[in-house]
């Protein structure tokens, strides 16, 4: 094995900080722009033609680049925010961008299974459009939102391992330097090893969670 | 309490416009039972949606409490409506919420102190007996279960109307039962007025004072439940009576009749209140030489005034058939109608 365990210790804090960073930044941009993508819809609480048109456009747009190309996309962007381009704090950058849209979605698909009829009866008893969001939607979809945000970090293990084979460190750069680059067979499956119990912790852990909010 | 002024409604889908309601006047009185009945797409729930502006009418207007709806801000329609409780067909509870909770909820939302939450929520659930389920969640519970948390939680605000919507169409006919009870409860003990929104006409008979019939959008019919049960004037309020009264002659006596030859003349007489244990066809049987067959009858009772029901069959001379006809019609008795129903 041509690296060490500290090395790969390293590395797997390299991605938690990569994952859990650009998670937190995608859902602040997610969970909002969720939010309004439903009820700028129409016969919704803000019911507006353009916002909807001008989000929806967005999101989609940040949807179809591929991950690999926003990345190098949005450079400029990555130095003028985080001053490099490269290593783990660069990397955090595009992923939330490549992350907060696809959150913006789940959250948007979370909240339109809620039940209109809930909302109906929000609106009965006078809630104001705030409490009907916070009080209603966001509790009866808060078990659908998890498993939706559970699904997007996952996808953000993904990228970081991308992210990482463009010098944003972490367990894709060792797995692509060493085991693929130098033919370490080792590191390679270590590395894979690491990345396939965390995305099974992380779907197993969003379940469970999910299950509780859920009751029964 | 409640006055609806020509108040329409039209949805404007993009392909094209429904009217829902059109030209609707309506006038509930505080404390009264309002049922409004229709066939499924006769603007039912528009109607009761308008009540709180859940739906903005088109034209018209919406009186609750003196309070013109149409003309409060949305902060002054926030408020009004908190004195207005809204009951639904499908319930509409917060499935992530407890029974506690989703009853405390309007509470909540008028940031109520914690003690007096939990005060009023702990007497509503008694007043509903589902004390024991407060802290359940609604998958929990059964249809009527589910229905006396959402009437539990329309009265958390001490409303002084209450809107049902189909309220009992989700429920069995015993949990129907059930719940009208516990409506009829609300209306004597708070003196609270209830507008109805049923397809079902047992519902009306079970506790409505007044009723509107709403076909396609338009009031047809509208009066106090015994007038529009003994005397139905439209042919949609003639069958939707029809649907509870059971007052039409049985088939087989009918096809036994129509083989028979046609000097049989048979009729329908209604008895109402006091009337309806008055001798009237001994009377006839021996004052005239005509013979009296009663094919059909039942009594029953609409809010608390015997309703009598007779098919009978006179058969003799016709000229001595219409001397026992002016007599009925010129007794003193209360008599509603007098039907060739069939010969
Ligand atoms: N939001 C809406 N948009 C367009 N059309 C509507 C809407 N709501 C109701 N309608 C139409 O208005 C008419 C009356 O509907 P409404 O729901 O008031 O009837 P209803 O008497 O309550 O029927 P049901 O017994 O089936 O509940 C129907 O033709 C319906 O299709
Ligand atoms: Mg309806």
């Amino acid at each position: 094995m041509l690296v060490d365990w500290q090395q790969i210790v390293t590395a797997l804090w390299e991605t938690i900080a990569m994952v859990s960073f650009s998670l937190l930044f995608a859902v602040l941009i997610g969970l909002p722009l969720g939010i309004l993508l439903v009820v700028t819809r129409k016969g919704h609480l803000w019911e507006n033609k353009q916002v909807f048109a001008v989000l929806n456009a967005v999101v989609n747009l940040f949807r179809s680049v591929p991950f690999i190309i926003l990345m190098v996309a949005v450079i400029p962007f990555t130095r003028l925010i985080v001053g490099t381009s490269i290593g783990t704090a660069a990397a955090v950058v595009p992923m939330m961008l490549f992350s907060g849209p696809y959150i913006a979605r789940l959250i948007e698909n979370s909240l339109l299974e809620v039940d209109p009829g809930v909302m109906e009866a929000a609106q009965a008893m006078g809630a104001t459009p705030r409490q009907i969001i916070l009080r209603f939607l966001i509790p009866e979809a808060l078990s659908s939102l998890l498993l939706g945000i559970t699904i997007a970090t996952i996808g953000l293990v993904g990228a970081s391992a991308m992210a990482g084979a463009v010098g944003g460190g972490g367990l894709g750069d060792l797995a692509i330097t060493y085991g693929y680059q130098r033919f370490d067979t080792v590191v390679m499956v270590i590395t894979v090893g690491i990345l396939v119990i965390m995305v099974q912790g992380l779907q197993s852990t969003g379940n469970i969670l999910s299950k509780k909010i859920r009751r029964r | 309490m409640i006055t609806l002024e020509h108040v329409s409604k039209v949805y404007d889908t993009g392909i094209k416009e429904i009217t829902a309601l059109d030209d609707v006047n309506l006038h509930i009185e505080k404390g009264e039972i309002y049922g409004v009945i229709g066939f499924s797409g006769a603007g039912k729930s528009s109607l009761v949606r308008c009540v709180n502006l859940l739906e903005r009418p088109t034209a018209g207007s919406v009186t609750v409490n003196g309070q013109e709806l149409l003309h409060l801000s949305p902060r002054e329609l926030r408020e009004a409506k908190k004195n207005i409780g809204m009951v639904f067909q499908h319930f509409n509870l917060l499935n992530s919420k407890t029974v506690f909770t989703n009853v405390a909820m309007p509470l909540l939302l008028s940031k109520t102190p914690k003690e007096e939450v939990k005060q009023r929520v702990t007497e509503l659930l008694e007043f509903v007996g589902l004390s024991d389920k407060a802290d359940n969640y609604p998958d929990q519970l059964s249809g009527g279960q589910k229905q006396r948390v959402g009437i539990a939680r329309s009265l958390a605000t001490q409303p002084s109307v209450l809107l049902c919507d189909e309220a009992t169409s989700a429920l069995d006919p015993e949990t129907t039962n059930s719940i009208l009870k516990l409506l009829k409860q609300i209306n004597h003990e708070y003196n609270i007025t209830i507008l109805i929104i049923t397809h079902e006409m047992g519902v009306i008979r079970e506790i409505c004072d007044k009723v509107a019939v709403l076909d396609r959008g338009k009031v047809v019919e509208a009066g106090s439940v015994f007038e529009v049960f003994s005397d139905p004037k439209t042919t949609i309020a003639q069958n939707f009576v029809r649907s509870v009264m059971h007052d039409q002659l049985p088939d087989s006596v009918y096809q036994l009749i129509k083989a028979q030859d046609e000097a049989h003349q048979i009729y329908r007489i209604v008895f109402i209140g006091e009337s309806t244990g008055s001798p009237l066809l001994s009377q006839i049987a021996k004052q005239f030489p005509v013979e009296v067959n009663v094919l059909f009858g039942n009594i029953t009772e609409l809010q608390g005034i015997p309703f009598g029901n007779l098919i009978v069959k006179f058969d003799g001379e016709p000229k001595e058939i219409n001397r026992v006809l002016m007599h009925i019609r010129h007794s003193d008795i209360t008599l509603k109608e007098v039907l060739a129903d069939a010969g």
